[in-house]
């Protein structure tokens, strides 16, 4: 099987070059390599995924935190939840899975992706509140609920596989879209005046009160994540990475962006775009 | 005419019994108070501060401020806006962004100023 769908692609491949000549921005490649570069720089002992473990990889005692919490993960059954959730069919008989191209372990890693027909990022939530609406269901809420518990299963059943996010080479609205989403990451924002990357990039391993600073790339590996203050305020403790961009922009006392608009999207284009090459890791406990 | 009047009376009142309350609950807070409050100054966010629990260490630790900031205006003015200083400072503008007020930030630097 897994050899016919090779020379499948290979025939494919060399029988329509257009279609498949999707190349990432040589524009584009030079920030990943950048970016990439300065934090192995930074942390010479750390490998490429090591940095997926955020706060927890900048010591050893955050690490045995970590572990820890993770012995015995508190977010199991909501996975399982999410697992039924997907692959429970839609009134009209189809399922999650019919809305998208290649198995479900690789929905993942798949998104965000650039729509070059809409113009826009598609980022994997909106996808499968569009797949409900197409297939005459209802809409449900994006962060947190079913939508982020359905997320965490597609993540973790992605374990291993690695993010490739293209930004076509060529394409000036994806471009454009990319450097949208990359100056929002270095505007400093509200009352506090902060960017994303003085946090995450200037300052990861440092701490802000009692929490450690983590490193900008990897930081999209594990999302949804079960985090404990979410789990202490309302819900079940899980979050997306657009809800967490929304707490980040709480906390220099800016006004969060609606989720899955360009602002937000963009941002998850350019965030996710820099952590090329690292393996997706599974949903993960956060502090 | 006479109507008008007396609604804007009523809403002067208003104002004035509704907004001094107010100002005098932030009024009676200390400069440490505000200093260590995370809805206003939350300068432990960055700094270590004698007397608070679990200080960031993004900025450096405030200590011996009167060795390092004999002068009292220097200090408020790094408060202020500490970009004026170093352009690329992480430090927030409280003054510049109104995260503070002039009095709160009065109260602070005196609090700073003391350690
Ligand atoms: C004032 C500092 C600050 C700023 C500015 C900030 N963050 Fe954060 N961020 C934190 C802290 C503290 C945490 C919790 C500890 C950690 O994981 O870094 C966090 C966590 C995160 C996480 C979760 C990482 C994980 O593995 O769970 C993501 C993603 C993130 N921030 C992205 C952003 C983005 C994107 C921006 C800009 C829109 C931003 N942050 C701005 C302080 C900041
Ligand atoms: C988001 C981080 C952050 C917050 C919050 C913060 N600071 Fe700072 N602060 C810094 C950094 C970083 C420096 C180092 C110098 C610079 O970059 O301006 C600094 C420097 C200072 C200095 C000069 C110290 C020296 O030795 O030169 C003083 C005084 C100071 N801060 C007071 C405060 C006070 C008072 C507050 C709260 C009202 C506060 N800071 C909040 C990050 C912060």
């Amino acid at each position: 099987m897994k050899k016919l769908t090779t020379t499948m692609v290979v025939v494919a491949l060399l029988s329509s070059t257009t279609a498949f000549s999707v190349q990432q921005s040589s524009v584009v490649q030079a920030d990943i390599d950048a970016f990439q570069g300065y934090f192995k720089k930074r942390f010479p002992n750390l490998s490429l995924d090591d940095f997926s473990k955020g706060p927890y990889a900048m010591s050893e005692d955050k690490m045995l935190q970590f572990e820890a919490a993770m012995d015995m993960p508190p977010f199991e059954d909501h996975v399982d939840k999410g697992e039924k959730l997907w692959k429970t069919a839609f009134k009209n008989g189809k399922t999650y899975s019919s809305c998208f191209s290649g198995s479900d372990e690789t929905l993942r890693t798949q998104f965000p992706k650039w729509n070059a027909a809409k113009g826009k990022v598609d980022t994997l939530e909106q996808a499968i509140v569009d797949c409900r609406v197409k297939n005459g269901e209802k809409k449900i809420g994006t962060g947190k609920g079913k939508l982020a518990w359905m997320s965490a299963y597609l993540t973790t059943i992605a374990e291993g596989q690695k993010i490739n996010v293209i930004v076509p080479e060529g394409d000036a609205k994806a471009l454009a879209a990319y450097k949208d989403g990359k100056k929002f990451f270095y505007a400093k924002r509200g009352q506090l005046s902060l960017s994303c990357a003085n946090c995450h990039v200037d300052n990861p391993g440092m701490r802000i009160r009692g929490d450690t600073l983590s490193p900008a790339l990897g930081q999209i590996t594990h999302f949804p994540v079960w985090r404990g203050k979410w789990a202490r305020k309302k819900g079940d403790g899980f979050g997306t990475i657009q809800r967490r961009y929304g707490g980040c922009n709480k906390q220099v006392r800016a006004k969060p962006f609606k989720r899955h608009k360009s602002q937000y999207d963009n941002l998850e284009y350019f965030h996710t775009v820099m952590s090329n090459g690292m393996e997706i890791s599974g949903t993960e406990y956060r502090q | 005419m006479k109507r008008s009047i007396s609604v804007s009376v009523v809403v002067t009142l208003a104002t004035l019994f509704v907004m001094p309350m107010e100002a005098v609950a932030k009024d009676a807070m200390t400069g440490k108070e505000i200093a260590f409050d995370r809805k206003l100054g939350n300068c432990l966010g960055c700094h270590s501060i004698a007397g608070g629990s679990q200080p960031g260490n993004v900025g450096p630790p405030l200590i011996a401020m009167k060795a390092r900031f004999p002068s009292r205006a220097v200090l408020r003015d790094q408060i202020w806006d500490a970009t004026v200083k170093n352009p690329n400072s992480l430090m927030p503008p409280f003054g510049k962004h109104k995260a503070l007020s002039e009095n709160q930030i009065d109260k602070v630097t005196d609090f700073i100023h003391s350690l």
